[in-house]
């Protein structure tokens, strides 16, 4: 489980940075995107580990050893963070569009320097 | 602070969140009542950050110290609280200044030339206070989100190339900053366990020794999202050129965003990597110390090299942020107290340098204009709020000129810190404080040497643009200036003479927040002390 989670944050993080110093632009937006789902798992890796456990602590005081739950913070924080990166990336594909218009090239700097 | 009294603490977070909410339900052609709800509110947000460093100073009521506001009334560790102390009651009152001038200036012409102006902008001044108030590093989070979403709409307001541009660099940086600060932040927790940015001070003294690595690189990475912001150098390659596509009241405003990030990094230095934080103590000092002289230099070179005043002027936001953490870098209390007075002064005037420019520049030659900047979509002819007025626009051509002139000397003296202006007791302040030091090294040397070496390049630049704008006879008639875009560049330039009339008390309030920065158990104090409101939750 610890292997699978940090190849996949890995994985996800050289594939967006890689895509975050092309040229394009809507390269560069995939590459904010699978950045920020790296940055997700990691926030939930840094709650520890856990399967099979529930983040809120049930009424029945029989039950209420913390060790039997997950820590909720975590999973509030990436929420928080799926939110937020969620509206940000379509503010900026709303301006990369406003971009391609007013320049006609999808490049960053809105001009090709190779034509 | 008791009672209702005790809400003055969110106000500055509400107030502009409820009149820009308020502001949604009405469309683009209520105009003049968007502007004096908007004025309205900023105008109160100041009186409310007057009170809160009244009440936070000495002269207030007795009640010293910070004061903590819990956020639905969870004691400190497990809820959010916001706290206001010197310092946090400092930056909003700055804050609060710059935003009532900028948005005055905005009524010129400006709020016109896209929508939704007012309601962003008073969102990007809640985004502000909040970074300033909260005592949470998650909330924190939200906070710099809140004011960066509100920047990307108020960037790109007017439109055109050169700004969609811009802001397409300036959004995706930001983006990635922000993710290295929530990695900062998931580092932070995983070995401490907490975000209170309080309780994580006590924590870090008790760090196991195996886990401070990880710790000092969480601390790091969320170092390296501040600083960003802060636009230490080599981080800072888009900020000229962002503040120099914005809009003139929005580049104005921006002025403060620099120094949110400075603010943070001070915050949190002395919080977590103060004296009483054991093996974790003066982490990154040395960092901030260089990053600062490097950002210095780029920024003298970029002040000498640039041909617009815009550029200019970002130029001296990055000579303004990285005397600032080159200074943070060597510390000492005195030092800390001459620094906030420098944050201070240099932020308002480059807030009315960033004013001043446009008007300058409209009577300049064609050649000599900003590329890119798009004419306002309605025409010049000023219709609005305070049209009563309207017999001072257009005075007599040379009254325009001085009034111009007298303003950008004015602006001139205070960007190079020549006396007797506050720019000038700013840095003989720091000069001092760094002379005064129990070891005067070779960085304090280097340092005191890119002080007054940015001041004569500031003045080399200031004088050269002067002379070409001011000067030089244009062959139209100069366009005529409104009161509009007077006042609030004189508002700014009587705070700075303020600043320099009352220098003593303001340097003493300045101290007192160095001492209570240093010695942050007063802070921790009134945190983990904070009891709820109406007696304990079952």
């Amino acid at each position: 489980m610890e292997m699978l989670l940090s190849l996949a944050i890995g994985v996800l993080t050289a594939s967006g940075l890689w895509l975050l110093f092309r040229p394009r632009t809507f390269q560069v937006i995939l590459g904010l995107s699978l950045l920020s789902y790296a940055v997700n798992l990691f926030i939930m890796a840094a709650g520890r580990l856990r399967s099979d456990a529930p983040p809120i602590i049930g009424k029945d005081p029989a039950s209420a050893d913390p060790a039997l739950y997950a820590d909720p913070l975590p999973q509030a924080l990436v929420l928080t963070a799926i939110v937020i990166s969620f509206a940000t990336t379509a503010l900026l594909l709303v301006v990369l569009l406003a971009s391609r218009g007013l320049t006609g090239t999808d490049h960053v700097d809105g001009e090709d320097g190779e034509s | 602070m008791t009672g209702w009294l005790h809400h003055l603490i969110i106000a500055p977070i509400l107030l502009p969140l409820l009149a820009s909410a308020l502001m949604l339900a009405f469309d683009e052609r209520r105009r003049v009542l968007k502007r004096w709800l908007s004025l309205g509110a900023s105008a109160l947000l100041i009186v409310n950050a007057a009170a809160l460093l009244w009440f936070t100073s000495d002269a207030g009521t007795g009640a010293v110290g910070p004061q903590v506001y819990l956020l639905g009334n969870w004691p400190a560790p497990f809820g959010i609280v916001l706290v206001v102390d010197r310092l946090s009651a400092l930056m909003l009152l700055l804050t609060n200044v710059l935003g009532f001038t900028s948005l005055f200036y905005a009524l010129a012409r400006w709020d016109r030339s896209g929508p939704r102006f007012h309601a962003l902008f008073l969102l990007l001044l809640m985004g502000v206070n909040g970074a300033f108030l909260t005592g949470d590093i998650f909330n924190l989070f939200v906070f710099f989100e809140v004011l960066l979403a509100a920047s990307y709409g108020l960037i790109l307001h007017g439109s055109g190339t050169e700004r969609t541009s811009a802001s397409l660099h300036y959004i995706t940086i930001n983006i990635a900053a922000s993710l290295l600060f929530l990695i900062g932040v998931a580092l932070i927790y995983s070995v401490t366990g907490t975000l209170n940015m309080a309780d994580l001070a006590t924590r870090i003294a008790r760090t196991d020794p195996g886990d401070l690595a990880l710790l000092e690189a969480g601390a790091a990475i969320l170092g390296v999202a501040f600083l960003v912001k802060a636009g230490i150098w080599p981080l800072s390659f888009w900020l000229p050129r962002t503040y120099a596509a914005a809009a003139p009241p929005v580049a104005a405003l921006f002025a403060i965003m620099t120094k949110v990030g400075i603010y943070v990094i001070l915050r949190l230095s002395f919080l977590l990597f103060g004296e009483a934080s054991g093996d974790a103590a003066g982490f990154a000092n040395d960092g901030l110390l260089y990053g600062g002289l490097a950002t210095m230099v780029f920024g003298v070179i970029g002040i000498l090299s640039a041909r617009q005043l815009t550029r200019v002027a970002g130029h001296y936001v990055l000579v303004s942020s990285g005397t600032l953490l080159a200074g943070l870098g060597i510390g000492g209390q005195a030092l800390i107290a001459a620094l906030l007075f420098y944050l201070v002064s240099s932020t308002l005037a480059v807030s009315a340098l960033y004013l001043i420019i446009e008007p300058v520049e409209r009577n300049a030659d064609e050649e000599d204009m900003i590329a890119g900047v798009a004419e306002p979509v309605f025409d010049d002819e000023y219709v609005g709020a305070i049209e009563e007025e309207e017999d001072e626009t257009g005075v007599v051509i040379p009254g325009t000129i001085a009034i111009l002139g007298g303003g950008f000397i004015f602006c001139a003296l205070l960007l190079a810190g020549l006396p007797p202006l506050s720019g000038f007791i700013a840095k003989f302040a720091i000069i001092d404080a760094l002379l005064r030091a129990g070891s005067v090294g070779p960085m304090n040397w280097t340092l005191i040497g890119l002080i007054i070496v940015s001041g004569l390049a500031t003045m080399i630049v200031m004088t050269r643009a002067g002379i070409d704008l001011l000067w030089t006879p244009g062959e139209d008639a100069p366009s005529r200036l409104s009161l509009v875009e007077v006042a609030p560049i004189g508002l700014l330039l009587a705070v700075c003479l303020a600043l320099m009339l009352w220098a003593g008390p303001v340097m003493a309030y300045l101290e007192a927040t160095s001492v209570a920065l240093h010695d942050p158990a007063g802070y921790l104090a009134a945190v983990a002390n904070a009891a709820p409101a109406g007696g304990t939750r079952p």
